[in-house]
């Protein structure tokens, strides 16, 4: 049980920001847009980070994870998202025996 | 059926609002615990204790931004990388404080910083939910909120002290559950095709960022990508359910 200052730091920092955020909201919640280009970039944004997170390892690792990230981004159509994990998940391991 | 409801409230109300928001919180308390082992045994692997994640739980407590922050985490952690990341992973948080804000006026300003401090994905739906049927009340906010609190904090510092165990979590797949639970939240977002240009234009751009550039510059690169390409698409359909 143990905590690095560089950690710590990097913890303060995300809580900071993460805090920031949900203040922000409560602050400006009557100028926010309705509609418009403003409101398009904000509800565009959370699918826009979270695929930018993970597409190095979905385009730019290999076949087998290309074509795993595919049949989940499939299956996230129909199934619950722990079910999309696990498909996701099988995929892939499939896929790098099939592509040795 | 929407039945008017007094301010001031009765012993037997302040329990039933109590009991409603811990039933309600529940299915989502229980579908975190995967993640919060999958988190926890990622968090280990990079080399983080559990005091750290039990204090990141704890401060942060966004998930989806802690899977980010390990994803990035290296040593010494670079706490200004990972600070903009949380701000961009969590920037949508402004909208939903935004929104649950119109539904608590009703509470001092105080009271209102203390609740969004806790509003992660998860209570802040069933919040809103319950919000569009009746007052939220304190009762109703302390029933779920300590519960989902403490269940994410406990489940993620479990999963850091047996995520030691795992020797190669490569081996099992385990490395890709964080790729498929990320595309399958940025699904949960899908509004139309008009998402699948956004999620694409954010895949190419950051994939060849990733390639090109060391660093977590890729996730701000395909950010922008991804809005900029929603700013520039036509405009017309506002909201498809």
């Amino acid at each position: 049980m143990s905590i690095t200052l560089a950690n710590f730091l990097a913890i303060v920092a995300m809580a900071v920001a993460t805090y920031g955020v949900r203040l922000a909201g409560l602050l400006i919640a009557e100028h926010i847009p309705q509609t418009g280009r403003v409101r398009a970039a904000l509800e565009a944004l959370p699918a826009a980070v979270l695929t930018s997170v993970v597409a190095p390892m979905a385009l730019a690792t290999g076949p087998a994870e290309t074509l795993a990230a595919a049949i989940t981004v499939l299956a996230a159509f129909r199934l619950p998202i722990l079910a999309v994990v696990a498909v996701g998940v099988v995929s892939v391991v499939l896929l790098r025996l099939a592509f040795g | 059926m929407k039945k008017p409801r007094e301010i001031p409230m009765r012993a037997d109300t302040r329990f039933s609002d109590a009991r409603a928001g811990f039933l309600l919180i529940l299915p989502a308390a229980v579908a975190c615990v995967p993640f919060a082992l999958i988190l926890g045994a990622m968090a280990a692997q990079k080399g983080l204790t559990p005091l750290e994640i039990g204090l990141m739980s704890s401060l942060v407590f966004a998930g989806g931004s802690q899977f980010v922050a390990v994803d990035l985490w290296t040593n010494p952690a670079p706490w200004l990388a990972l600070g903009f990341a949380a701000f961009l992973v969590n920037l949508r948080f402004v909208l939903m404080t935004a929104s649950l804000a119109g539904k608590l006026t009703h509470f001092a300003e105080w009271e209102k910083a203390i609740i969004v401090f806790f509003m992660a994905d998860e209570n802040w739906a069933v919040a809103e939910k319950r919000a569009a049927e009746t007052l939220l009340t304190w009762p109703f906010l302390l029933g779920m909120i300590p519960f989902f609190y403490a269940n994410w904090l406990f489940w993620t510092v479990l999963g850091t002290a047996i995520g030691e165990a795992f020797e190669n979590p490569a081996a099992y797949g385990f490395d890709f559950a964080f790729t498929a639970l990320f595309l399958g939240l940025a699904m949960a977002f899908w509004k139309g095709s008009r998402t699948g240009v956004v999620m694409a234009a954010s895949a190419v751009t950051a994939a060849l960022v990733s390639v090109v550039v060391d660093g977590a510059w890729y996730v701000i690169a395909g950010a922008f990508a991804g809005m900029a390409v929603a700013v520039l698409l036509p405009q017309k359909q506002v909201r498809a359910a």
